[in-house]
């Protein structure tokens, strides 16, 4: 019945209302996507037209061969790639440990940490950037990855422990009750009990701790300056803001570099948010 | 953020059962302290360092050519600062570019939230569309946004056209730059706040509305009695870390306005951002940086307690 798709009291006009709100506003939300698809699938002698459509005429993969094949494409994913990857890791790693620590035991500064976490979200960035230019140029670590992967592991590190602890919290202390009983110690524990059980919350860490650095591009554009380094977000800005733009073999590039990153985000949209949503509603 | 308390908690001395189970089992009271090092080495090393240090070199005459013996020369920057007429034009511009940015957030943000609260079909696939600007890199989604609205080509202006309007110079005139700029950074921020009052609107409870109805309430009263004030313990803090957030926001208008040289469009991060790493001047950026922290601090807490003012009175 198709009657029991739609609230009761939901009159025939309304719905149809609601519809049409909706409808424009997926087209707002969905046009700039599209809008690169199209600019992607032009061929190169018809880059500026003035119409509409999404599909051009003669639409051509060209763009995006030129992208992948002649231009440094695969160079800056490579770098992206590298970056993110271990930003993921030590994000990931030094997450866990500290949101199982805030999650089981009660010890002096706890409190104090936890808060300090989340003031870190706070802080504004242009006030880090400065001082932290200073500091990696000091260390020895402007034009070198490790130089993008500390900054950015910072960022994402109190997000991921506030999101594992929130986690652990839910695994009940009596499994690792059991195994000290057992004689296992702290270590093993962690390791083989609650590890295990965690899996869906690591991967989210980690996934939010690699998109981090997948998507940043203010501390890259002034850490990294040789060209070989460069990470997608500073060739992608590069080469649109550059005067003559090749805007075919741009679009293709934005869109092979977004989708992969969209559809993560969206698969995880859910738990991004329940973080600030839970807990804070009195039902 | 009425969560986050400055309490710490005394270690207490009688003897709780946790406590003593920690103890029989052999777990030191160094334990816990192993396991958050990391966490807390790299977030003092990026966060709390510079923090510091940006302080200290708000004091000196640090540019590119003195980079490694800067002078002390004590609060000069801060006084060129706020005697530069300019810094006090831009701070009107940021609050406005602040408000406009949260309040059209908030508004679209719930109104889609209530659109999209009830039985409805294809309503995953809506949920997902309308999630889009979020889930897009936020600096492909600016240069996108820099895409469509070229003078000539842009589809904006295209879509201008066609309705019969003119073309408008949206990347040349500062004050079409800056409506760009909040434009982009709209359709950048309200799938954010359309998630977070979702969110809370779900954990409503059914029956509230029910009763509502049983005494014939209208749908604006339903909203306005019901809605709104069980929305404001998840609203509140949302809105509030946004604007932080809108406030700090660096990529929108520094990647919109790279190729122009007119000052009229930015906001205080972009204008330190231009001083520190477009003309190298450090200590001055640093000085600029600190009073932006001050501004968003008192905002924050003065917001804060309002805000616990108000929630007294429900």
């Amino acid at each position: 019945m198709l009657r029991d798709k739609f609230e009761r009291n939901d009159k025939p006009v309304k719905i149809v209302l609601i519809y049409l709100a909706l409808i424009t506003m997926c087209l707002i939300t969905v046009y700039p996507a599209l809008n690169m698809l199209t600019i992607a699938l032009r061929p190169g002698n018809a880059l500026f037209q003035s119409n509409l459509k999404i599909i051009p005429d003669n639409a051509t993969l060209a763009n995006f061969e030129t992208a992948i094949f002649k231009r440094n494409l695969l160079l800056w994913m490579r770098n992206s790639l590298l970056v993110s990857f271990l930003t993921g890791i030590i994000g990931v790693i030094f997450a866990t440990s500290a949101g199982y620590a805030f999650s089981r035991y009660k010890f002096f500064g706890a409190k104090v940490t936890l808060t300090l976490f989340l003031l870190t979200q706070i802080f504004p960035a242009p006030m880090l950037l400065l001082p932290t230019y200073i500091l990696l140029a000091k260390l020895k670590l402007l034009n070198n990855f490790l130089g993008l992967i500390i900054p950015y592991a910072a960022t994402a590190v109190p997000f991921c422990v506030w999101t594992l602890k929130g986690y652990f919290d839910t695994i009940p202390r009596s499994l690792e009750e059991s195994a000290y009983i057992d004689g296992a110690n702290v270590l093993t524990t962690f390791f083989k009990i609650i590890l295990p059980l965690s899996k869906p919350a690591l991967a989210i860490a980690a996934l939010f701790s690699f998109m981090t650095a997948w998507n940043e591009y203010i501390i890259s554009r002034i850490i990294i300056t040789k060209p070989q380094l460069a990470t997608l977000p500073l060739g992608l800005v590069n080469m649109q803001t550059a005067f003559n733009t090749e805007w075919g073999v741009y679009s293709a590039s934005a869109l092979l570099t977004s989708i992969p990153a969209m559809i993560l985000f969206v698969s995880l949209s859910k738990y991004l948010v329940s973080g600030l949503t839970v807990g804070s509603v009195k039902g | 953020m009425s969560a986050v308390s400055t309490k710490t908690s005394k270690p207490t001395k009688t003897p709780r059962i946790d406590n003593i189970r920690n103890r029989n089992l052999a777990i030191k009271w160094w334990t816990p302290y192993m396991f958050i090092i990391p966490a807390i080495l790299i977030v003092l090393l990026m966060v709390i360092y510079p923090l510091v240090f940006g302080v200290r070199l708000s004091l000196t005459n640090m540019n590119l050519r003195n980079f490694l013996n800067p002078k002390i020369i004590g609060l000069d920057n801060y006084i060129e600062i706020f005697t530069d007429p300019e810094f006090y034009i831009t701070f009107g511009r940021t609050i406005l570019w602040t408000f406009a940015n949260v309040s059209m957030h908030v508004v679209i943000g719930l109104w889609l939230a209530t659109l999209i609260n009830r039985k409805l079909m294809g309503k995953s696939l809506i949920r997902v569309l309308l999630i889009l600007p979020w889930a897009m890199p936020e600096y492909i989604a600016v240069l996108t946004w820099f895409g469509l609205f070229n003078y000539q080509y842009g589809a904006i202006n295209i879509l201008l056209r066609a309705i019969g309007l003119s073309a408008l110079p949206w990347l040349s005139n500062p004050n079409f730059l800056f409506s760009a700029a909040i434009i982009t950074n709209v359709w950048l921020g309200f799938p954010f706040m359309m998630m977070v009052s979702l969110g809370g609107l779900q954990s409503i409870p059914t029956e509230l509305y029910e009763a509502a109805d049983i005494d014939g309430a209208s749908s604006w009263q339903k909203f306005k009695n019901i809605t709104l004030p069980m929305l404001k313990p998840v609203l509140v803090p949302a809105a509030t870390l946004g604007a932080v957030w809108t406030f700090n926001k660096l990529n929108v208008i520094y990647i919109l306005a790279k190729n122009s040289s007119d000052s009229r469009v930015h906001i205080l991060v972009t204008k330190v951002y231009r001083a520190g790493f477009d003309y190298y001047r450090y200590g001055y950026a640093a000085a600029f940086s600190v009073v932006i922290f001050l501004i968003l601090a008192l905002f924050a807490s003065s917001f804060i307690k309002a805000m616990k003012g108000t929630e007294e009175v429900y």
